[in-house]
């Protein structure tokens, strides 16, 4: 069995791990100002919003090129936040859009 | 931990933990069915079981990871790769900075633990949860990291791998739609005032702008970066000083 990216995987834990890590060690990062902090408290939905994003619009064509992508798929993203803004319910959510997501591709309404 | 405040305080504590433990559940359904998606897609890149396992245990970074597949499939060199890979995750300096102001007391040795697990779905649950009682919790910080991502994430990519070729065309399942239907619901949870609104929808639009210009790694940075900047410019509450209200 093969192990070679096994070094590939401890080179990328090499340059993630301290990403993490400093900010919580860095001592000047204990008293922030508060504008840093209010630019720190929008960080989540920003970056959180920009990854589920960039993953449902965005696709790599076959020349390499990213491209955008509109489909099904946006219905059922919109479904599940419509979930969690409703009823606050993650998982409840998830299990929507996969379904529905599923449903569609059954009855031939969606490609795989 | 147990709480040590007012028995208001220990009741908001529970609460707050219950609400975690939903909220984990959620998570780790995202992780799990992300994870079987990543083992399948690794083993049709060439990575042994032995590597999955490497990868999700050592990484522990889904985006990066999946990134680094379309890297490997690509034949790019490793250099390229853990460039990318930095790039990728440098939004957890960002993540880090957020979570010191609450964690400013714990010892080296438990900060340095919490550091590794310290990803996208991490983040966004505890902080959450931090927030809502006004103090750290680290029993409830590891509640959410092991059983929302390290469990699910690093089981179901062993799992993937161990089975890829078995299950055919997860799509079919509507699997692929689980990332972003999760990050979606995420940064929702995240969102009380118009300013944190405006972040994320600016985040979103600019993302997917700079990715179509440029990458769509770029674009999950770029975004990550610009939509609070905008936030800020949105009028909205004083904002509550995390360590000021933080308990040791």
């Amino acid at each position: 069995m093969s192990t070679v990216y096994v070094w590939l995987a401890v080179l990328m834990a090499g340059v993630t791990y301290p990403s993490r890590a400093i900010p919580l060690f860095v001592p000047q990062m204990r008293r922030l100002p508060r504008a840093v902090l209010a630019y720190l408290r929008l960080v989540g939905p920003a970056v959180l919003a920009s990854l589920a994003a960039v993953s449902l619009a965005v696709s790599t064509g076959e020349s390499g090129r990213p491209l955008l992508h509109i489909g099904p798929e946006w219905i059922a993203v919109a479904l599940c936040v419509a979930i969690v803004t409703w009823r606050r319910n993650l998982l409840l959510g998830l299990i929507v859009a996969a379904g529905l997501m599923a449903l569609l591709r059954a009855l031939g309404l969606a490609v795989v | 931990m147990q709480p040590t405040e007012s028995p208001n305080g220990a009741q908001t504590l529970q609460t707050s933990r219950r609400r975690l433990v939903f909220d984990t559940l959620g998570i780790a359904a995202s992780a799990g069915g992300f994870g079987l998606v990543y083992g399948l897609a690794a083993r049709s890149a060439g990575l042994s079981t032995v590597e999955v396992a490497a990868m999700s245990g050592l990484v522990f970074s889904g985006g990066a990871q999946f990134a680094a597949l379309g890297y490997i499939a690509a034949g790019a060199p490793w250099a390229a790769i853990v460039l990318v890979t930095a790039f990728i995750n440098s939004r957890h300096l960002l993540y880090g900075a957020a979570m010191a102001p609450y964690l400013a007391n714990r010892s080296a040795g438990m900060k340095a633990l919490m550091a590794h697990v310290l990803n996208d779905e991490t983040f966004a649950i505890s902080l959450a949860h931090f927030r809502r009682i006004g103090r750290a919790d680290v029993t409830g910080y590891w509640m959410g990291a092991l059983g929302g991502t390290v469990v699910p994430w690093i089981g179901a990519s062993i799992v993937g791998a161990t089975l890829a070729g078995n299950i055919p065309e997860p799509a079919r399942f509507g699997l692929d739609v689980i990332f972003p239907a999760a990050m979606a619901g995420l940064a929702v949870g995240l969102i009380t005032y118009r300013r944190e609104l405006v972040a994320a929808l600016t985040g979103a639009l600019v993302g997917v702008a700079a990715a179509l210009a440029w990458d769509p790694a770029a674009g999950i940075v770029v975004g990550g970066i610009v939509g609070p900047l905008v936030g800020l410019a949105i009028p909205g509450p004083t904002m509550p000083d995390p360590e000021g209200s933080a308990t040791p």
